[in-house]
């Protein structure tokens, strides 16, 4: 297959009056033409800095990309001029953010929000613009839509604008749309919704998709391949069958662990103990090692490299060493049963 | 919409009574009376006065006479001058204020949200600072010592520019300027504030996910949104300007309606009092009615709601 995004070795710091953040430190992926790909973790793990950064959307003054490359197509996006973004931004990646009761201008008719991005990118006049407009809320399923682009955002529910944020997004028909968490704050039923949407959209147009969330569930919905992150790390990377019914990394086993199970006697809810690391002074050796129950002293010292475990799934861990001990994932890390 | 304008046209006449009413009385209990000299007039002569204006009745009855011809557009007789009514002083009065007026609100306005939109796009840099410091002057210091201050300076020692008076363009410059540096200050600090938040919301993060460039974002994104506040404080600075004519007149010798009404008060002169004071009000009212429209218009949420109601 065709790599469409490669970031290598990508370092984004955000300097504070503390001192410098290091919020991503070394992160490697590729996306291919038409895949998905989930990037998981916790809050602060790193995952939405990394897409900013992909869109060179980090805020001006305090985050930069401090190493590294983002190739996109070729071309080094860590390198691109402001004026080189412009022209990718929208056209080749679009972004989905995570509230669309604030993502959306609330002065502005929905119309012309989308509009925007077409008449800049694709030259088309104003009833071209509309009329693609129409066609791209009634593809996102949003009823009455010639009424409809005349409207203003507060009168559209959650559900709703998240579809006109994602009618934005597909505007121009871009090669790949970054969702930052976009059912994080959506209604359980309207969840479903929005990810159904998202997977037959990708159907229809081909358009990879990076999906950055801390909700396993929609992981298990939507992604071909997932990425785990930890301290600005990714720790594990495999299919989404290696992460849920293989994961080598005591992190993942701790994410699918915190899982709620509906078919689960236990009425506790489990969370992994600790805190994240201070990304001021990141750890020398392993990021999760302070919250590891397997960490030994290798651990604390050392970053691992990642391990092959198999052509698709890797893994960070010196457990995944032949010297170390063998670890069992815990029960409730596994996922219906092994497969 | 017309619904809801009828309705706040209606509520306007209310309030106008209202005040129209209080004022009436309360000028009743100002002492002295409006003759000069009374000492030297005879007890005849000043029955014969207050005969003619009406003075002699019970005040209920001049209360209701008064409101008679006020509803007929009539507000009287001055007492300075023979034969003079209020409405031509008002009309000869309205010319110089009014220009002042619109000129420090237009200026203020427009050289604030250009002080602000800069401090909030080069947030923490020497500009912001800059205008900040700007913008506590203009706050703190009121109008008439930056009169007095560019008398001197500009208008005295420089003389680039007329001290006093009001015969042609060059003789606006100080006084609006005076009247301005408060709207400045105000305008400057509101814009500044709203803007460095607009900046940070999603829906500015989306439009530039698009590939807007950064400063078509800020023009129609950002500015637009950021004056909605400053759309509502132009009502209360527009009140502040009309207080601050008053007093900027009087220092300029500027023969507007606020050096008139001052007057009236010191000489108890009543027809003036009144027609000044309701005049003034219905000013205010109308401005506020204005923003109230304009800012249904910029912010949509508020027009759907208002059109509701």
């Amino acid at each position: 297959m065709d790599k469409l995004l490669e970031l290598e070795n990508l370092h984004v710091s955000f300097q504070t009056y503390g001192g410098e953040v290091k919020a991503v430190r070394g992160v490697s992926f590729t996306l291919e033409k038409g895949e998905s790909l989930a990037i998981v973790g916790e809050s602060g793990s790193g995952k939405s800095v990394t897409s900013k950064a992909v869109m060179r959307l980090l805020p001006n003054k305090i985050g930069s990309i401090k190493e590294g490359s983002i190739r996109f197509e070729g071309k080094d996006l860590a390198k691109a001029t402001e004026r080189e973004m412009e022209k990718i931004r929208g056209s080749e990646i679009s972004m989905i953010f995570q509230d669309p009761m604030t993502s959306l201008n609330p002065t502005m008719t929905i119309g012309k929000q989308i509009m925007e991005g077409l008449r800049k990118h694709q030259n088309m006049n104003k009833s071209e613009a509309k009329e693609r407009s129409i066609n791209l809320l009634k593809l996102v399923g949003i009823p009455n839509p010639e009424l409809r682009v005349d409207e203003y955002p507060h009168q559209f529910s959650g559900g709703m604008r998240q579809r006109v944020v994602i009618a934005i997004a597909l505007a121009c028909n871009p090669k790949v749309l970054i969702a930052d968490e976009p059912t994080t704050a959506l209604d359980v039923t309207i969840q479903a919704q929005i990810l159904d949407l998202m997977r037959d959209l990708q159907d229809k147009t081909g358009t990879a998709i990076i999906l950055i969330t801390h909700d396993l569930g929609v992981v298990a919905n939507l992604a071909q391949r997932v990425a785990v992150m930890y301290g600005g790390m990714i720790v594990e990377t495999g299919t989404a069958d290696e992460i849920f019914y293989k994961p080598k990394h005591p992190y993942t086993w701790g994410l699918l662990a915190s899982m709620p199970k509906i078919n689960s006697d236990s009425k506790e809810l489990l969370a992994i103990p600790g805190t994240p690391p201070d990304l001021m002074n990141p750890p020398k050796g392993c990021p999760f090692a302070a919250r590891c129950p397997h960490a030994m002293e290798v651990c604390i010292d050392h970053m691992p490299d990642a391990t092959d475990v198999s052509s698709t799934h890797k893994a960070a861990c010196w457990l995944l060493d032949e010297r170390a001990p063998k670890v069992e994932p815990p029960e409730a890390a596994v996922v219906g049963g092994a497969r | 919409m017309l619904r809801y304008i009828a309705k706040r046209v209606f509520s306007m006449f209310l309030t106008l009574l209202i005040i129209a009413t209080i004022t009436f009385f309360l000028m009743k209990l100002l002492p002295g009376s409006p003759f000069n000299n009374q000492e030297k007039l005879t007890e005849s002569q000043r029955f014969a006065l207050n005969e003619k204006y009406g003075l002699n009745d019970p005040v209920p009855v001049q209360y209701i006479n008064y409101l008679g011809k006020l509803a007929q557009g009539d507000l009287g007789y001055t007492f300075q001058y023979d034969g003079r009514t209020v409405n031509s002083m008002i009309s000869n009065g309205i010319g110089p204020s009014a220009t002042i007026g619109a000129e420090a609100i237009l200026f203020g306005t427009l050289i604030g949200l250009i002080l602000g939109i800069a401090a909030a796009l080069k947030h923490n840099s020497v500009i912001d600072y800059g205008a900040m410091v700007v913008a506590v002057f203009g706050i703190a210091i009121p109008s008439f010592v930056f009169a007095g201050l560019l008398q001197y300076y500009v208008g005295v020692k420089l003389g680039w520019l007329p001290v006093a008076f009001w015969n042609g363009p060059e003789y606006h410059i100080l006084p609006a300027f005076s009247l301005s540096v408060g709207v400045i200050a105000t305008v400057a600090r509101f814009m500044r504030t709203e803007m460095l938040e607009i900046l940070g919301t999603d829906y500015i993060l989306m439009a530039r996910s698009k590939g807007i460039s950064k400063n078509a974002v800020i023009l129609k994104h950002c500015v637009r949104n950021s004056m909605i506040p400053i759309i509502t404080i132009l009502g209360p600075l527009s009140i502040g300007l009309i207080t601050g004519t008053l007093v900027i007149e009087n220092i300029f010798a500027i023969p507007g309606l606020g050096e008139q009404f001052v007057k009236s008060i010191n000489l108890n002169d009543y027809p003036v009092i009144m027609g000044t004071t309701l005049f003034y009000s219905f000013l205010l009212i109308t401005i506020i009615l204005v923003v109230d429209i304009l800012y249904g218009i910029i912010d949509p949420r508020i027009r759907v709601a208002g059109g509701k109601s």
